[in-house]
């Protein structure tokens, strides 16, 4: 797993993808971060963790839509899946690539937050549970966008399809806005928006059902990711 | 060491691999030919663990590729059709990540270098891959399946597209790794089972069609020698008399002609050599012989009938059904 690991964070820092979504990821979220906060005077993060739980759904298949794809076309694959590893370890060494990139990155905008202390008291609490929640909902972002990696050998179909599957789950709570409230199936489709659960962090709730939701769908697509390649074997 | 026994593969309805089983023993370097889509490919990553087969067993070094593939894998290098090449690495970044890949558990300075100077890799070990010539990139994916020093190695189409100083070499190679580990290698290159293989597989249409030594594979399969001798003299005449010789069961002019000899194709029976019987009687009929040469006795003849056999055994099931 190690193996992957390296080539794979190697991978994006001896081409392009790694700088680029570091540039765009960066620069991004310091653009909204001064908006919704210095240029609005003020110290409250909620528009800000919103906004970059939205740009991280358009950008995060940037880092996985060459995971599996790529190895597919170029056909490398066949590299790692003669070797002796298990598809667990090939598939959790890409997603760890793929996520020390995203996790430095969002670790590093946290810097940004300093630039407000000096004129205002900071609420490091509500901050660390958004940062948290950010964090693990680039846990899903990243197993989703892996899982539809495998799919396809297709850098630009594997990041559409990933955009396509994360906006479902990020919008499945606005079908509530439909649905009269007497209905239990709102509670459902509540239960499984992650826009619906991140707002609870954004206005400073850290649940941990929350936390156990976004470690399940993200295990759940990684062991999905890894019946792909089971699967194609039997083909 | 390699131990294939009732191997299926079914896509749908078609069968890729059907109810194949062989034997590879130690040190054994085996050529697995056939036609492109005879199920070469397929057979050979059935063998790897790339696919799974529909039914069938798959042993290498007495571990069940299915039950332990971590464990069978081990005993394994592979260098697939097309090589599995990262071009942004150098040389030794790849080699370095296939053995961290493998687990390699030999000293990795000295086994590197071992494997780059035997697979002549040392000049280039600091160039992208990307750089490297088709043959330097051939001899990487080689190297990359030596890593771990595996039992077994597996070559799937290994000259494909080299050109011919690059593909002796490559054979030379190939031979030198015999000395080592069991090779199997596939090709639909008839000279290539020659020049390297001392046993050869035969498949068509995903079965077995012949399995045998290299040498012994003519003599097998053919129910009778032939010739092809050219002798000065009358064309029609000559013709009808080669056929009365003893032992000759059949006499074919090709219509060649050279000056003033014309070509023929003798065949006689199995047991019988007629080349004395022959040269005699163009002696005795004044009719100067200029040239005798074994005919349709080279792999490439012998592969194309038995081919072409075994499409007829099919096609004649078919319609019986």
């Amino acid at each position: 797993m190690l193996a992957i690991y390296k080539r794979e964070l190697r991978g994006y820092f001896v081409g392009v993808i790694g700088y680029v979504f570091l540039v765009i990821y960066l620069a991004m979220a310091g653009i909204l971060f001064s908006y919704t906060t210095m240029f609005s005077m003020s110290a409250n993060v909620t528009s800000y963790f919103t906004l970059m739980l939205i740009f991280s759904a358009i950008v995060l298949p940037l880092l996985t839509m060459k995971s599996f794809s790529e190895e597919r076309k170029t056909k490398t694959e066949q590299l790692i899946l003669t070797a002796p590893i298990s598809l667990p370890a090939m598939v959790f060494g890409k997603f760890l690539a793929s996520y020390t990139v995203f996790g430095s990155a969002t670790l590093l905008t946290s810097l940004y937050f300093l630039f407000l202390v000096p004129y205002a008291k900071l609420q490091f609490a509500i901050l660390f549970g958004n940062l948290v929640a950010l964090m693990l909902v680039g846990m899903v972002f990243i197993s989703i966008g892996l899982f539809v990696s495998a799919l396809t050998e297709n850098q630009l179909s594997a990041a559409i399809g990933t955009i396509a599957i994360i906006l479902g789950f990020l919008g499945i709570g606005l079908i509530n806005t439909l649905i009269p409230t007497k209905y239990a199936i709102r509670f459902v489709f509540s239960a499984l928006s992650i826009f619906t659960r991140f707002q609870s962090y954004v206005n400073g709730y850290f649940e941990i059902a929350s936390v156990i939701y976004y470690l399940s769908v993200s295990a759940i697509f990684l062991w999905l990711t890894i019946r792909v390649y089971d699967r194609r074997r039997f083909g | 060491m390699i131990k294939v026994t009732n191997l299926v593969k079914r896509y749908g309805t078609n069968y890729a691999l059907n109810d194949i089983s062989f034997e590879v023993g130690e040190g054994e370097i085996v050529g697995l030919l056939g036609p492109n889509g005879a199920g070469k490919s397929t057979a050979m990553n059935i063998l790897t663990g790339y696919l799974s087969s529909t039914s069938g067993e798959v042993y290498i070094n007495g571990v069940n590729i299915l039950e332990d593939p971590i464990a069978a894998k081990k005993n394994i290098g592979f260098l697939p059709e097309q090589p599995p090449l990262y071009p942004e690495m150098t040389v030794t970044e790849y080699l370095n990540f296939v053995y961290e890949l493998k687990s390699c558990e030999l000293d990795r300075a000295a086994h590197l270098d071992e494997i780059m100077s035997v697979t002549k890799l040392t000049e280039v070990k600091d160039r992208l891959i990307r750089n490297l010539s088709k043959g330097n990139k051939q001899r990487v994916g080689i190297a990359q399946a030596l890593i771990g020093d595996p039992k077994v190695v597996i070559f799937d189409e290994p000259t494909v597209g080299l050109d011919p100083k690059q593909i002796i070499a490559v054979r030379n190679l190939l031979r030198t790794l015999a000395k080592r580990h069991t090779v199997v290698l596939s090709t639909h290159i008839l000279a290539e089972v020659q020049a390297v293989c001392e046993r050869v597989i035969i498949i068509n249409k995903g079965k077995i069609i012949a399995d045998e030594r290299t040498e012994d594979i003519v003599k097998t399969i053919e129910d009778g020698y032939r010739y092809r001798v050219k002798i000065c003299g009358p064309a029609r005449e000559v013709e009808a008399s080669l056929r009365r010789i003893s032992g000759v069961k059949a006499v074919e002019a090709t219509g060649d002609r050279d000056l003033d000899s014309y070509a023929y194709i003798i065949e006689s029976d199995k047991n019988v050599d007629i080349r004395k019987s022959v040269f005699n009687f163009c002696v005795s009929n004044g009719w100067p012989m200029i040239g005798m040469e074994p005919h349709g006795t080279d792999l490439e003849t012998i592969f194309i009938r038995l081919v072409d056999r075994s499409d007829g055994v099919v096609e004649t099931k078919k319609r019986r059904k």
